[in-house]
């Protein structure tokens, strides 16, 4: 355990902590964040009327909305000049959400990260091998910090060239792998293709986040690499990866409740659900500098179980999630909103906006392929015009999404439509299942 | 004389049938082929075709949604025998002219053998080659 200090306190030591901090943090953000004064204004509540943690019922809710309408950084407290770093994640439109660490920020992420790793019994003995891609994505440079706060030996391998991972994991012998799990899955599958035997891998720990995967791929994981697999969950809105991690019971993900104040609502009434029971992860960051949030819809659907756990811990476990409340899918790790494929669609004239999004898993990876109908506009009697068009269409996609996608043109009222609406995505990767 | 032919181009999916469909399509409208060339990916094709009644073709397999252009090719007349496509690509070739494509056929009538030509600029094929080259006319396909 990193911080037993923080990671033993009971539930009533919890929740005195989560108050005193949410009512600085509303405070600091009213303050500080003209958004969220407005926002509080609107609905006319005061920071000092927040009196009792359930008083933050009162407050609004925060979206990705908001990020997009104070691109980029109308959501920060305090001037990006201030600040020791910047991250972004995905928009629901072309635009990135843009978030910001202040130093005391990332030393907080780095032991929540740490804290991470230890729960799953990483400790500073271990080697670690990241897989995660270094830049903007905050898993990357987010899991690096934390696991060198942990003591552990880091190698910063970053993502793709599946050859070169095997390579380094066999020569290297990490104890510890930290990827995506369809990435794990996709370097099980290339470590066996190599007919290397398991006992000859020295992996005994797999941290695995950045996406959703079920129980069955657990199993799966753990078969196929000799380690615990471990799921961990964080979002770049609220921090990164650490915001909860499973402990060595692997029953639910322990929300570090001393910096995040979590809700489970009814997606269409907004109203809690009864204790336990599923719904949306709402979180309130409760030390953050940069960009504190406050009641931020996560859109995940998951359930809190507030007992204690037999590693000792009272803090509260979240289920895996499964599913989400809004279109957004998790392709190869990145979030991608219908929204931004419309967007790429609609720079490209004569396009239009008949498209479907089939995901799939080929080798344990994603493979996305977008059907796009075709039309007069982008149809071409010259095969190599043709050719230019679909580069076109890619690039553009690539430029919005960040990854790369198959596209197929096929005939127009070819792609499924269900009562009218088209169905933008098709999803057959059972990721949730 | 007309020496642009009219040509349609029809976008179908790599699908059973659809070729099937565009053919069913023709023969409703008592259209008949003279000239045919599919160019084809794993996912999709660009059919092409000469017919005697090309703006009726054209209009048919539209009402049926199918993606469809016309466009204009230069039809040449070349020998049926050994050497006679070389011949012509010779004479081609000399005029340094970009082809798109091409693509041929016999006319069992009077054993003419036709080679079609997508040039990227049909107007300057046409005058670099008209008196080196017996080029057709439409009413070729409409007769014949």
């Amino acid at each position: 355990m990193f911080q037993p200090e923080f990671e033993l306190l009971n539930r009533e030591q919890i929740e005195e902590l989560q108050l005193e901090r949410l009512q600085k943090t509303v405070r600091y953000a009213y303050e500080n964040v003209r958004a969220y004064k407005e926002k509080l204004d609107s609905v006319k509540i005061k920071p000092q009327d927040i009196k009792s943690l359930d008083d933050i019922k009162k407050l609004p809710f925060t979206t990705k909305e908001d990020f997009r309408q104070n691109y980029p950084y109308g959501m920060f407290a305090l001037n990006v000049k201030q600040l020791a770093r910047i991250h972004a994640s995905s928009g629901t439109t072309g635009k990135s959400t843009i978030v910001g660490y202040t130093k005391k920020d990332l030393d907080t992420w780095s032991d929540l990260v740490a804290r991470l790793a230890a729960c799953a019994g990483v400790g500073s003995e271990d080697i670690v091998h990241i897989a995660f891609g270094y830049g903007l994505f905050t898993g990357g440079f987010g899991l690096h910090y934390g696991l060198e706060k942990l003591g552990a030996t880091v190698i910063p391998v970053s993502s793709g060239n599946t050859k070169r991972q095997i390579q380094l994991i066999m020569d290297l012998k990490p104890t510890v792998l930290v990827s995506t799990p369809s990435y794990a899955l996709h370097i099980a599958e290339s470590l066996k293709k190599e007919g290397i035997n398991q006992n000859d891998i020295s992996l005994k720990i797999g941290l695995f986040g950045a996406e959703p995967w079920s129980e069955q791929a657990r199993k799966k994981l753990q078969e196929s690499l000799p380690v615990k697999a471990y799921d961990n969950y964080g979002l770049s809105e609220v921090m990164g990866p650490g915001v909860s991690a499973e402990c060595i019971y692997q029953n639910g993900m322990h929300v570090f409740e001393d910096h995040f104040y979590t809700e489970i609502v009814d997606p269409e009434t907004l109203l809690p659900v009864k204790d336990g029971e599923y719904g949306e992860l709402v979180i309130t960051t409760l030390t953050k500098e940069a960009l504190p949030v406050i009641r931020y819809r996560t859109k995940d659907i998951t359930k809190l179980d507030k007992s204690k756990c037999a590693c000792g811990r009272y803090m509260a476990r979240m289920s895996k999630p499964i599913g989400r409340s809004d279109d957004m899918m998790i392709i190869r790790g990145v979030n991608v909103f219908p929204t931004q494929i419309e967007e790429a669609l609609f720079n490209i004239e004569g396009v239009g906006n008949a498209y479907q999004i089939v995901l799939e898993r080929e080798e344990a990876l994603d493979k996305a392929t977008l059907f796009v109908e075709v039309n007069e506009n982008i149809f071409f009697d010259e095969m190599k015009q043709q050719r230019l068009m679909l580069e076109k269409i890619k690039h553009e996609l690539k430029t919005i999404l960040g990854i790369e996608l198959e596209v197929k043109l096929v005939e127009p009222y070819s792609l499924e439509r269900s009562v009218g609406k088209a169905q933008r995505v098709i999803d057959k990767r059972g990721i949730y299942k | 004389m007309n020496y642009k032919i009219a040509q349609i181009s029809v976008f179908i999916e790599n699908k059973k049938g659809r070729f099937y469909n565009v053919t069913k399509i023709l023969k409703e409208n008592n259209i008949n082929i003279r000239a045919l060339n599919l160019a084809d990916t794993n996912d999709f094709g660009i059919l092409r075709f000469c017919v005697d009644k090309p703006e009726e073709a054209y209009e048919a397999l539209k009402k049926e949604h199918f993606i469809v252009k016309k466009n204009e090719i230069l039809a040449a007349l070349m020998d049926d025998r050994p050497g006679g496509l070389m011949d012509l690509l010779e004479i081609v070739n000399e005029a340094d002219l970009n082809i798109e494509y091409v693509y041929t056929f016999v006319n069992a009538k009077d054993s003419h053998a036709v080679i079609l030509f997508k040039f990227e600029n049909i107007d300057e094929a046409y005058e670099k080659l008209k008196n080196k080259i017996h080029f057709l006319d439409q009413q070729y396909f409409i007769q014949n």
